[in-house]
C-alpha cells in the first residue's frame, strides 16, 4: 500500500510525540499569551470597551437564553429587544416593569448614550407625569408627589450613570440640563450641565447659549447670564437669534443697564 | 506546482465545495432577511434611528458567522475522508500541512464573502436609511436655528458614514478565522462530523468566558483553592478568549477604536490562527489513513 503524504520529518516510530507536541505547543502559546491578552483587555477597558459585566445579576435578569446571547455577540441586540418591551410596557402603563427593563438594558449596552436618555426621558416625562396626574391610581395627593420624586430622581439616577460611562457624550449632558431646568427647578444646575456639554468636541452650538438661557433664570445670576449672552451676541449676525436678543432685552431691561450697554433696539 | 499553488488550488476547491452546500446559503439567507428585517424593527422602536439598524446587524454578522465557520469546518475532514478524496490527494505530492492550510483558507474565504455579503446589504440599508432620514430631519426641524440644524444633520451623517463599521466587520471576520482554526484542530482528532460541532460549540461558549478565567487565576489570590485556579489556568491557556473580539456593540453605540488596538486585536487573532493551524498540522500528521 502507498504511503501517504505525512511529511519526511516523522517516521511511524515517532509519530505518538506529535500529540504531545500538539499540546505541548498549545499550553505554551497559552502561556506566552496570556499577559498579552491581559494587556491588551486592559487597553480596551481602558479605550471603553467591555463596559458591561456579565455577572450573575445580569444573568438572573435575562435568563439562561439572554445570557448566552449576550455572552455571544447579541448583547446590543438583546438591550434593544428590551427597550422594545419597555416600549410595551410604557403602552400598559407599567412604570415598574419600565424601569427594571431600562435597567437591565442599559447594563447590557452602558455605553450607548440614547438608552441612558430615553430611559431618562421616560421617567421625567411620562412616568413621573403620570404619577403625578393619575387620582385613580393614587387619590392621596401627598403620595402622589412622592411617586411624582422618586421617578424624577431615577430619571436623574439614569442620567448620572450615564454619564460615568459616557463623560464625552454632549446628549447626556444637554438631557441633564432639561432636566434640572425644566423637571428639577435648578436653572444653575441647568445651566453648568448645558455648560460641560457645551465644551465637548461635537457638541451642537446651541448649547452654549442654552447654559447662558438656563444661568438668566437663576436668581442673582442675571449679571453673569447677560455677560455670556452678550458674548454670544458679539460673535456676530449669525447669533442674532430671536431667543437670544429676546433674553438680553429682558435682561437689559432687568438689570436696569444703560444704553450704551443695550443692544441697538428692534426694527 | 509550487506549494502556494497547491495551497490555493485546496482553498478554491474548498471554497467551490462550500458554496456548493445548501445549508451554507440557508445560513446567508437567513442572516440577509434578519439584517433586512432590521428596517421594519426601527419602526417598533422609539429609539436612535440607526441604532437598531446597526445592533441588529453587526449582531446577526456576528452570530452566522460564528455558525458558518463551525458548520463548514467540522464538515471538511470527515467529508473528504468519507468520499475518499483526501486519499487521492495525499497521493500526490501535498503535504499535509498544505492540505490543512489551503482547507483552512477556502474556509476564511467563505466567511470574508459571507460577510462582504451581509455588510453589503447592512450598509445598503444605513445608506438609503440615512438618506431618508436626513430629509425627514431637515424638514421637521426647518424651524431650528440653522447652526443647530447643520449640527443634527452633520451627526446623522456621522452616524451613518461611521468609518468605525469597517473596524467591527474585521474584527468579526477574525473572531469566525479563530473559531474555524480551533474547529479545524479538533476534526483532527474528532471521530464524527457532530462531535465536532459538539467540540466548537464548548470551545465558543468557554471562549466567551476564557477572560474571567484568566481573571481569576492570575487574581483569585487566596480566596480560590488549588485545584480551582489549576483548573482556571488550563481553561485560560487552551481557549481563545473570544471576548477580545467582541468590540462590535461599542463600535455600534459609536464608540471609535483607536488603530493600535485594531491592529493589536487582530494581530491576536492571528496568532490563535497559527497557534491552532501548527497544533492540527501536529494531530494531523499522525493520524492513520
Amino acid at each position: 500500500m502507498t504511503e501517504i503524504s505525512s511529511g519526511p520529518a516523522f517516521p511511524r516510530s515517532r509519530r505518538f510525540l506529535l500529540p504531545l507536541a500538539a499540546i505541548a505547543l498549545v499550553i505554551a502559546s497559552g502561556l506566552a499569551r496570556s499577559p498579552w491578552e491581559r494587556d491588551l483587555d486592559a487597553a480596551q477597558r481602558a479605550a471603553g470597551f467591555h463596559p458591561a459585566r456579565l455577572g450573575l445579576g445580569l444573568r438572573e435578569r435575562l435568563g439562561q437564553a439572554g445570557f448566552l446571547a449576550a455572552l455571544g455577540g447579541f448583547r446590543a441586540p438583546l438591550a434593544d429587544l428590551l427597550v422594545i418591551q419597555a416600549y410595551g410596557a410604557w403602552e400598559r402603563v407599567e412604570w415598574g416593569r419600565m424601569n427594571a427593563l431600562f435597567q437591565t438594558a442599559t447594563a447590557l449596552q452602558p455605553r450607548a448614550p440614547h438608552l441612558w436618555e430615553m430611559a431618562s426621558w421616560q421617567m421625567a416625562y411620562n412616568a413621573a407625569r403620570n404619577a403625578r396626574e393619575d387620582v385613580r391610581r393614587q387619590p392621596r395627593e401627598l403620595l402622589r408627589v412622592r411617586a411624582e420624586r422618586e421617578y424624577l430622581a431615577l430619571a436623574r439616577d439614569f442620567l448620572e450613570r450615564g454619564l460615568a460611562n459616557n463623560p464625552r457624550s454632549p446628549l447626556l449632558w444637554e438631557s441633564l440640563g432639561r432636566l434640572q431646568l425644566d423637571k428639577l427647578r435648578d436653572p444653575l444646575a441647568a445651566s453648568a450641565a448645558y455648560a460641560r456639554g457645551a465644551d465637548l468636541p461635537g457638541a451642537p452650538a446651541y448649547l452654549k447659549r442654552f447654559a447662558a438661557y438656563a444661568l438668566s433664570r437663576a436668581p442673582g445670576r442675571e449679571r453673569e447670564a447677560h455677560s455670556l449672552l452678550r458674548q454670544i451676541y458679539d460673535l456676530g449676525p449669525q447669533e442674532h437669534l430671536p431667543t437670544l436678543l429676546k433674553e438680553l432685552r429682558r435682561l437689559e431691561n432687568h438689570l436696569d443697564l444703560p444704553f450704551s450697554e443695550r443692544i441697538p433696539p428692534a426694527l | 506546482m509550487s506549494s502556494p499553488a497547491r495551497v490555493a488550488a485546496i482553498a478554491s476547491n474548498t471554497l467551490l465545495g462550500l458554496a456548493r452546500e445548501k445549508v451554507f446559503w440557508f445560513l446567508l439567507v437567513f442572516a440577509l432577511l434578519l439584517i433586512g428585517s432590521s428596517v421594519v424593527l426601527v419602526r417598533f422602536s422609539f429609539q436612535d434611528q440607526f441604532q437598531m439598524l446597526k445592533d441588529v446587524s453587526l449582531g446577526a454578522m456576528s452570530v452566522f458567522s460564528s455558525l458558518l465557520a463551525v458548520l463548514a469546518t467540522a464538515s471538511l475532514l470527515p467529508r473528504d475522508l468519507e468520499e475518499r478524496t483526501l486519499y487521492s490527494l495525499l497521493a500526490k505530492p501535498v503535504g499535509r500541512g498544505e492540505y490543512l492550510l489551503g482547507k483552512f483558507l477556502g474556509v476564511a474565504l467563505l466567511l470574508a464573502l459571507a460577510l462582504a455579503l451581509m455588510g453589503a446589504l447592512f450598509f445598503a440599508l444605513l445608506l438609503v436609511r440615512g438618506q431618508a432620514v436626513e430629509a425627514e430631519t431637515a424638514r421637521d426641524l426647518a424651524a431650528l436655528a440653522p447652526d443647530a440644524l447643520a449640527a443634527k444633520l452633520a451627526e446623522l451623517r456621522a452616524v451613518v458614514r461611521d468609518p468605525n463599521l469597517l473596524a467591527a466587520g474585521a474584527l468579526i471576520l477574525v473572531k469566525s478565522c479563530v473559531l474555524a482554526a480551533a474547529t479545524l484542530c479538533l476534526s483532527t482528532f474528532a471521530t464524527s462530523n457532530l462531535f465536532t460541532v459538539m467540540l466548537a460549540a464548548a470551545v465558543w461558549l468557554i471562549g466567551h468566558l476564557q477572560g474571567a478565567a484568566r481573571e481569576y487565576w492570575q487574581g483569585g489570590g487566596e480566596i480560590i483553592g488549588a485545584w480551582t485556579k489549576l483548573t482556571l489556568a488550563a481553561t485560560a491557556v487552551v481557549f481563545p478568549d473570544f471576548q477580545l473580539f467582541n468590540l462590535v456593540d461599542e463600535i455600534a453605540a459609536g464608540a471609535p477604536v483607536p488603530i493600535a488596538l485594531l491592529a493589536r486585536t487582530l494581530g491576536l487573532g492571528a496568532f490563535y490562527v497559527v497557534i491552532y493551524l501548527l497544533a492540527a498540522h501536529f494531530v494531523f500528521l499522525r493520524k492513520e489513513l
